[in-house]
């Protein structure tokens, strides 16, 4: 939702914190993970994720979230789906070139960033290229897995 | 075209000892990453001049040729615009192919709007093989804008992650998937900027990520607002990028107060300050010519602005006023940059594209 939306920019602090919390508590449960199976879990983890994250960022599932370092402004509701910046097209009242009635993602980006600790140069990160394949999966043990190192 | 007999003007002060014989590719000089003379007359030090080609509505290949030579010893390199505004047009890949086959310098442009991944790197190739040294790493108007609204946006990629592919093809040898390529796309790489749009704080930081993702090369959109502009280039060069790409600047001659006034409501993202229509409004029935006074005195100044390597001059419908605006300018000096035909053709150039 629009409003959500713009609203979790501005407390993007606390999301950043929220989500810092959350994900310690993902990584120190990868033993209960691993015991069930990441692929068993990924799916009702995905949908856990699809709610809340749908309601907070309007969250398409790329399975790939970036929204630490985008201010908490997901990249994936730019009509061009732009990961690393916005384009030239963004108006003067900051709104997007496609969607006129919208504010530029990147726009919100750099205003959330700003309140995170470290936001702005999270910003900086250049994304790579989109796996188009994770679509629909669970980040956040993507992330889980990330961390805790390859599957033995 | 190479047999057209003696260049316009019989003397070039500048020329490289190996001037380009249409389709002969040039030798790569020491720490260029291309072959290409876009590369070499910016690595030279010299005040690089390019121009924008619209490509026609058409498959006559003629109508490309007429629309490159208007531009004949006044450019370093014509941009092959990539459905540009997302209107349809002929493909930058086959104008370009056109142009290199008579020894023209283009940049191919490349959006990322209408192709996905495996045919935008199966384009790098094949404009590489065709003689295509420059690429520029465009996102690409969205579909709203132009002719087929109902089309599909692609989008798979972005201008960042375009241009990280394009230089894993060209310094790592292979695919994004990682397959190896036998031969790679020797390409100098650029990227679009525009130091006017919102965020304008963090549009210099865009240019970073750019650079830090390959680009070597920078075609700003238009600027009308020097001050702006100087702003920007202040926070390029705060970044260290100064040393690490060329900047060259956009700019066009307005024909009227009405043109700008339009321009400002209809292309986003375009900054037209009100003492610039103030101005064409003032010039009456001569306002286009006040516009191509304009664009030379903005030219002017922005070469004396720290960090510009050149200007990038986009003319649409009136790509007639390019040689002028140049000439005017006198930004080249005594350069005349290579076309087909400056210098006496020697028997090898004889050769019929």
């Amino acid at each position: 939702m629009y409003v959500l939306r713009r609203w979790s920019v501005r407390h993007a602090r606390g999301l950043n914190a929220f989500y810092r919390g959350l994900e310690s508590l993902l990584v120190a449960a990868n033993p209960l993970w691993r015991a069930i199976g990441y692929e068993r879990v990924d799916h009702p983890m995905a949908v856990v994720e699809r709610v809340f994250k749908g309601a907070l960022f309007d969250c398409t599932m790329c399975g790939q979230c970036v929204l630490s370092s985008t201010g908490m402004s997901c990249p994936m509701n730019c009509p061009k789906q732009l990961r690393n910046g916005p384009c030239g097209g963004v108006r003067d009242n900051g709104h997007c070139e496609v969607k006129p009635e919208m504010r530029c993602v990147w726009v919100e980006a750099v205003a959330g960033a700003a309140r995170i600790p470290g936001g702005a140069q999270a910003l900086s990160t250049v994304q790579h290229a989109v796996d188009r394949r994770l679509q629909g999966r669970s980040s956040w043990l993507r992330v889980v897995r990330e961390k805790t190192g390859p599957r033995p | 075209m190479a047999a057209r007999g003696p260049g316009k003007d019989g003397a070039a002060a500048v020329k490289f000892d190996d001037e380009p014989v249409p389709g002969y590719p040039l030798p790569i000089l020491p720490g260029h990453t291309s072959p290409g003379r876009l590369e070499r007359v910016l690595r030279a030090g010299h005040f690089a001049v390019t121009t924008e080609l619209a490509p026609p509505d058409s498959a006559d290949p003629q109508e490309v040729y007429d629309r490159a030579n208007i531009f004949d010893g006044c450019v370093d390199a014509i941009n092959a615009t990539d459905g540009s505004g997302a209107n349809c047009h002929m493909g930058s890949l086959a104008v370009c192919a056109l142009l290199t086959r008579v020894g023209y310098a283009p940049v191919m442009q490349i959006s990322c709007r209408d192709r996905n991944r495996i045919a935008i790197q199966g384009d790098i190739l094949g404009g590489a093989a065709m003689g295509v040294c420059n690429v520029l790493c465009l996102s690409g108007d969205g579909v709203q804008a132009g002719d087929h609204p109902q089309a599909k946006p692609v989008f798979d990629l972005d201008a960042v992650t375009l241009l990280e592919t394009a230089r894993t093809l060209r310094d790592e040898h292979r695919f994004l998937s990682g397959r190896k390529i036998s031969c790679a796309p020797r390409v100098f790489l650029g990227a679009a900027a525009n130091p006017f749009a919102a965020p304008v704080e963090f549009r210099a930081q865009r240019v970073a990520k750019k650079v830090a993702a390959g680009a070597q090369f920078i075609q700003t959109q238009y600027c009308y607002d020097v001050p702006l502009l100087r702003e920007f280039m202040r926070r390029v060069e705060d970044l260290g990028l100064l040393e690490k790409v060329f900047i060259l600047v956009g700019v066009g001659p307005l024909r009227a107060a009405a043109t700008a006034e339009w321009m400002r409501k209809n292309v986003p993202g375009l900054h037209i300050p009100d003492a610039i229509v103030k101005r064409l409004a003032g010039a009456g029935p001569s306002a286009a010519q006040e516009g191509r006074k304009l664009c030379v005195e903005l030219i002017q100044e922005l070469r004396e602005v720290r960090g510009v390597s050149g200007v990038h001059i986009m003319a649409y419908r009136q790509e007639q006023s390019v040689r002028e605006i140049v000439e005017r300018s006198g930004v080249l000096g005594d350069r005349k940059p290579w076309y087909p035909g400056r210098d006496i053709p020697n028997p090898e150039q004889r050769v019929a594209p």
